[in-house]
């Protein structure tokens, strides 16, 4: 069995995210790491690998410093590492980055293709659903679980009150959710074996049957007007007053607190 | 001169700060509270290989350096000065001589189960008579048959009652040096759970509280005679030569006590306020820091060279380390507590209490300067080398 698992390396948004002044990330200021979707994505092949002796490959677009997550992948299990990169392919939007990542799985082989469900830094989810339809592919997005049986994959899809249970057959397309799991550790053997390995570098030319107006900023349809921090919210906190009048005294208190009244 | 770190040892890093961070931290004052030994630390520690780190992948270890060792030892110690001493224990003092001196047969049978973190070692050279002058031992072993019979005691054994391995020293006859009557000294493998060796008393520390120090009892404890470690009469050599590799793993946790210190200072002064703003605006503050921050870098920079040192041994068998591993313990040690120290002071009242790790860091750091050869034995190592 062979896994394809699609990764990002993100900027860290754990301690807040930096712009530079004409907008755009100030990836230089943020500490860069694997997408945590993508990382639940990868724990999960590796459990397949546990399990079923899968063969693992870790496939992503970028920089060619992307190769650091994909030594992390392989520190933490994974077979094989490839890195799409190429100055053609810069400032792709999600159809541009699915287009190439598409062309290059088309030279892979694989049973099943697991992406994380959407990147920290862009959040729009899209990517691996395109994959999936450029491939022609059945996709199961928002994993929980999976299990496999024969040629067929059985997932647990999570949805926000409920969660549906789904089959396909094989090859099809997965996308995971951070919650999947408890990524593994890296090993430190693995590190020493992850830094003498060798990662697998393509370019524009090794992307099979794509259009070169589909790919890096002039084929991404996306333009950004504008990119703003969100607003961040504190935990809150929830209170089981007795009775309303306890209800309204706490919030009154609180407002006389914070001198709001 | 190369003073920059490995990919690989920058990926290391990251990976036992992270661990150490996210399972270490979370139990360090509990531990130390309830003088607990961790052992659901320990398997994960095992689960990952970090109990086997420097041992060749062929006897089920990581096959990585002694480098990587130390900077586990030295972030595992950031959080906690407890774990920091037990991977350093069982695989400087017990992995270590059984990687060095055993037969092929030892290091299959010991060596690979320890390095895949299913067993736990320790080492038991000091006896109440016998601490830095190990010539004071009065543990004996006579060969009886087949089998070595062990007679005696040894104290402080880190690990004590939680290791399944243990590497024993014992006086084996004695030998006339340079006109003298010595004690002839021999190192010998002990399992646990072996008739007649028991556990005695419970060491109750002022630091390290999670460790599990216990005094070891040998009665006609009858050890198979292929479980002699080494020459017979060699052990002296062999217990210093393995303190020589001790000294890297404890400099690297007194180094780690000290930054972790320095680490949670920086944060606390400029969070902490007084006289209207953060205390890390006060000048005393910042030149307290600056000499912290600079002795933490400068025996950093020891322990790593010695760790290096050993490396350049592992590979060609000649390099020494003693000096070099004996000046990082002195002067990791000393700035362990001498950091940690400064840092209970630039927390205040607060650094006195418990639930400020600082508190904890700087009882743990005491320990550094008396363990594994004091500081006065390091500088006799020291001192006997530069007047030879």
């Amino acid at each position: 069995m062979k896994v394809v698992v699609c990764i990002k390396q993100v900027p860290d948004t754990k301690g807040g995210v930096k712009f530079n002044p004409d907008g755009t990330l100030d990836r230089g200021a943020m500490l860069a790491i694997m997408n945590p979707d993508d990382k639940a994505g990868l724990e999960a092949a590796l459990r397949l690998k546990d399990q079923y002796g899968a063969e693992v490959t870790v496939l992503t677009m970028g920089l060619p410093k992307a190769t650091d997550v994909l030594r992390e992948a392989l520190a933490m299990g994974a077979d094989k590492g490839v890195l799409v990169t190429d100055r053609v392919l810069g400032g792709a939007d999600t159809w541009a980055t699915s287009t190439t990542i598409a062309g290059a799985l088309r030279n892979m082989e694989y049973d099943l293709i697991i992406t994380g469900r959407q990147a920290i830094d862009g959040d729009t989810a899209q990517v691996g659903p395109q994959i999936a339809e450029h491939l022609g592919l059945p996709v199961i997005s928002y994993a929980q679980e999976i299990k496999i049986d024969g040629d067929k994959v059985i997932v647990k899809r999570q949805y926000d009150d409920r969660y549906h249970m789904l089959e396909s057959k094989m090859p099809c397309l997965i996308t995971a959710l951070s919650e999947l799991n408890e990524p593994r550790y890296m090993t430190p053997g693995g590190i020493f074996d992850a830094v003498a390995a060798e990662i697998t570098t393509w370019g524009r030319a090794d992307l099979k049957d794509v259009d070169d107006g589909n790919l890096g900023l002039n084929g991404s349809p996306t333009k950004i007007a504008k990119a703003s921090d969100k607003v961040r919210k504190g935990a809150g906190e929830k209170v089981t007053p007795e009775s309303p009048e306890d209800a309204v005294a706490y919030i009154v208190g609180k407002l006389d607190e914070k001198h709001i009244i | 001169m190369d003073f920059s770190l490995s990919k690989e040892h920058e990926m290391a890093r990251q990976l036992f700060k992270e661990f150490a961070e996210n399972e270490v931290k979370p139990l360090a004052q509990e531990i130390d509270e309830q003088h607990r030994f961790p052992r659901e630390t320990v398997d994960k520690m095992a689960k990952y290989g970090f109990l086997g780190i420097p041992v060749p992948k062929e006897y089920g270890g990581q096959g990585c350096d002694i480098l990587t060792y130390a900077m586990c030892v030295e972030e595992l110690s950031k959080v906690c000065g407890t774990t920091g001493v037990i991977v350093s224990a069982h695989t400087s003092l017990c992995v270590d001589p059984i990687m060095t001196f055993g037969t092929e047969e030892q290091k299959q049978k010991y060596a690979v189960p320890l390095a895949k973190g299913e067993k736990l070692g320790a080492f038991g050279l000091t006896e109440p008579g016998a601490g830095t002058d190990a010539q004071g031992q009065q543990t004996k072993a006579v060969l009886d048959g087949d089998e070595w019979v062990l007679n005696g005691s040894k104290c402080f054994i880190t690990n004590g009652k939680e290791a399944d391995v243990y590497v024993i020293f014992a006086v084996t006859g004695k030998v006339e040096k340079r006109g003298k009557m010595m004690k002839e000294i021999s190192a010998f493998i002990v399992e646990k759970g072996t008739p007649g060796f028991t556990f005695g008393t419970k060491e109750n520390k002022m630091g390290i509280c999670g460790s599990s120090t216990y005094e070891l009892i040998f009665t006609d404890c009858r050890i198979p005679k292929d479980n002699l470690l080494g020459k017979q009469g060699k052990g002296f050599n062999i217990a210093m030569h393995t303190l020589d590799g001790g000294r890297i793993g404890i400099a690297a946790q007194a180094l780690g006590l000290a930054a972790g210190a320095l680490e949670t200072t920086i944060n606390y002064v400029k969070e902490r306020k007084q006289f209207g703003r953060a205390i890390g605006a006060f000048q005393n503050t910042q030149f307290q820091l600056a000499d912290m921050a600079t002795k933490v870098e400068a025996a950093r920079m020891l322990v790593y060279k010695a760790a290096r040192a050993k490396d350049q041994y592992q590979k060609d068998g000649k390099t020494s380390y003693s000096v070099e591993a004996a000046m990082a313990k002195l002067c990791a040690a000393e700035v362990a507590m001498e950091v940690t120290t400064k840092a209970v002071q630039l927390h205040g009242g607060y650094g006195y209490i418990k639930e400020y790790d600082v508190e904890r860091m700087m009882r743990d750091a005491k320990i550094t300067e008396i363990y594994e050869g004091t500081s006065e034995v390091q500088r006799m190592v020291i001192s006997a080398n530069i007047l030879k």
